[in-house]
């Protein structure tokens, strides 16, 4: 079927229909875009089926490379599960990281809805340069933070409790989300809050009636962002947490989970399989929602 | 809308003072500001500023310090770990980005023709992005074991290419680029994604007239794709070198600086310093030498936005 829709064609006539339209089909189609996408999906995504495959690999297959096939589980176990749920600290881990991730977010969110409304709805003199300031923030990374934030903890008593991270996990959440709910409230007609406020509605009153219904969406965005940034923070969780139980999962993975120099690479990749895991049901229901705020291109 | 704000009272006279004073618009700026603005100035501002002075103090953990001048700097810049450091962040940051913009956008460039299972292909595309760094890290420092590594087997016992294992992270040279190839992994579903959704802005017409007019594919793509892309290529490009020259995490959990910290980026060179090592002071200072890198890259990022608003559309105020 390719042959005979490549060969009968005129070079010419070939050469004109390869555009963004249409491109050209059969073994070319198959070298320039099918190969090349199925390299960077199988590359992109074999770490993942490495991790799972290890996970749950017994410690005789994941050492021998002679007489198994590494890239193959001929018994399966839940060993390393096994051992890592129930002998290890990690679902005091996941309880720990799930209050800080779902408590930081809604902090965040709830910060930034004001600000949003405040710069975008509520029109003052200089709100255009409060927005470019909380951009700016954005730009500030935990990298270059985190040593005076260690000593301001410190001082406030926080060092080594979970205030520690949602007081702080918002620095870098509100300036994200708050630019992304500029740019939603943007789009809602403002004429629907006149409305509101004509028939006596309070400015706070249409925000919670009108403006967020309306926004959910964007609301929705910011979220699901906020909670996978928290989720997957790691510097701030590293320098503000001493306790082995009050870790967060991904710093406890790499630090309570290595003993000396012999690493148990089944539990290891275990806890990295089920530490991702969270994040990738909330992502695989609301794939669209991540590519909007990823995108920015919020509007519909 | 002010009208109806000040008719309210005398048609509503049963209404508190607290509601009325929660619609006094100044009043309300205020209150909707404070909670960003305030753990924005405390967590952030503050800090930012109080990393500045403690660059300047030789503070420990656990002692205040004293004003010591440019001494730190001093003291950093004959530390030959320190040189290192940068360098290896120059590198990093330069070889990774180029990496993940050629082959971001080649990828942006095939997901943008027509394809089956399209949204499926692209959700799978953006895992590596979404799930925690230090998690797909783990599984790279494993997939980089000198004893068993997946690759060291296939080049070695499946191909055939070499008679040895490869020592990925053992030497500095090869841990170096083990660690680009981690971050370019990292790095390519963000940027491939975000050109993606630049490129679906550009309307086939353009394509269509350039072909009209005969140009040949590289000629479309580098007059049409190209300053069509430019903007949003731009504010990607700044983001990813912001974050990639500040990265902390990919580093600490493969090689922790190691071996013998020749693979230190400045950021886990500042941690190294600063927290297990206590030279608050210090670890200070270094994370301060990597503002005027990052101011440069924020005021790129400044002037590309206030040319095109990409983000916002055209209605943009």
């Amino acid at each position: 079927m390719t042959d005979q829709a490549a060969a009968p064609r005129p070079h010419l006539v070939d050469k004109e229909r390869t555009g963004v339209i249409d491109w050209s089909s059969g073994p070319r189609r198959f070298i320039t875009l099918y190969l090349p996408l199925s390299i960077f999906v199988i590359v992109l995504l074999f770490p993942f089926y490495w991790m799972a495959i290890t996970a749950i690999k017994p410690n005789g297959e994941l050492l021998d490379y002679k007489n198994n096939n590494p890239f193959w589980v001929k018994s399966p176990t839940l060993e390393n599960i096994n051992k890592l749920l129930f002998q290890t600290d990690y679902p005091q881990w996941l309880l720990t990281t799930m209050t800080v991730a779902t408590v930081a977010t809604a902090l965040s969110l709830f910060a930034s809805v004001l600000a949003a409304y405040a710069i975008q709805r509520l029109k003052f003199k200089g709100s255009n340069y409060v927005g470019l300031a909380i951009y700016l923030a954005y730009l500030v990374p935990p990298s270059i933070l985190f040593i005076p934030l260690a000593t301001l903890i410190f001082q406030f008593g926080l060092y080594d409790s979970q205030l520690a991270l949602i007081l702080t996990y918002p620095t870098f959440l509100i300036p994200f989300c708050t630019w992304l709910l500029i740019g939603y409230f943007k789009s809602i007609p403002y004429e629907l809050e006149e409305c509101a406020m004509i028939d006596g509605a309070t400015r706070l009153q249409t925000l919670w009636k009108i403006t967020l219904p309306l926004a959910l969406p964007g609301l929705i965005s910011a979220g699901i962002f906020a909670f996978t940034l928290s989720w997957n923070e790691f510097i701030y969780a590293l320098a503000f947490i001493q306790s082995a139980e009050k870790k967060t999962v991904p710093v406890a993975v790499l630090t309570q989970l290595v003993e000396g120099d012999v690493y148990h690479w089944g539990s290891l990749m275990a806890g990295a399989l089920l530490g991702s895991i969270p994040v990738a049901i909330l992502y695989s229901f609301f794939v669209d929602y991540y590519v909007a705020s990823m995108t920015g291109a919020v509007k519909e | 809308m002010t009208i109806a704000a000040e008719a309210r009272p005398t048609t509503q006279p049963e209404q508190s003072w607290l509601v009325r004073l929660f619609d006094y618009k100044p009043f309300l700026i205020f209150i909707c500001l404070l909670p960003a603005l305030g753990l924005l100035l405390v967590f952030l501002s503050y800090p930012l500023g109080l990393g500045i002075w403690l660059a300047f103090t030789d503070t420990r953990i656990g002692r205040s310090g004293i004003f010591i001048g440019f001494e730190n700097f001093e003291s950093l810049w004959h530390d030959p770990v320190f040189i290192t450091s940068v360098w290896n962040t120059l590198l990093y940051t330069g070889v990774a980005t180029v990496g993940k913009f050629g082959l971001g956008l080649w990828l942006a460039l095939l997901l943008n023709n027509h394809l089956p299972f399209k949204s499926l292909l692209r959700a799978l595309i953006l895992v590596p992005w979404i799930v925690p760094t230090v998690l797909s890290a783990i599984a790279f420092w494993w997939i980089y074991d000198p004893q068993f590594s997946i690759i060291s087997y296939v080049l070695v016992d499946v191909l055939g290419w070499r008679d040895t294992y490869v020592d990925f992270l053992g030497s500095p040279w090869p841990a170096r680029w083990s660690l680009i190839a981690a971050n370019v992994w990292r790095g390519i579903p963000f940027v491939a994604i975000s050109l993606l959704a630049g490129l679906q802005t550009i309307s086939p017409a353009l394509y269509e007239a350039a072909m009209l007019d005969g140009a040949n594919a590289w000629q479309r793509f580098r007059h049409v794709t190209l300053p069509m892309l430019m903007p949003i290529l731009a504010i990607v490009l700044t983001f990813s070198v912001l974050f990639t020259f500040t990265d902390f995490q990919l580093v600490y959990a493969i090689t922790r600086g190691g071996p013998i910290n020749s693979t230190h980026l400045m950021a886990t060179l500042a941690f190294q310093r600063g927290i297990p090592g206590g030279q608050l002071g210090e670890g200070a200072a270094i994370a301060v030498a990597m503002i005027p890198f990052l101011v440069m890259a924020t005021l790129f990022s400044y002037f590309a936005l206030a040319r095109r608003k990409w983000q916002q559309g055209e209605d943009n105020d």
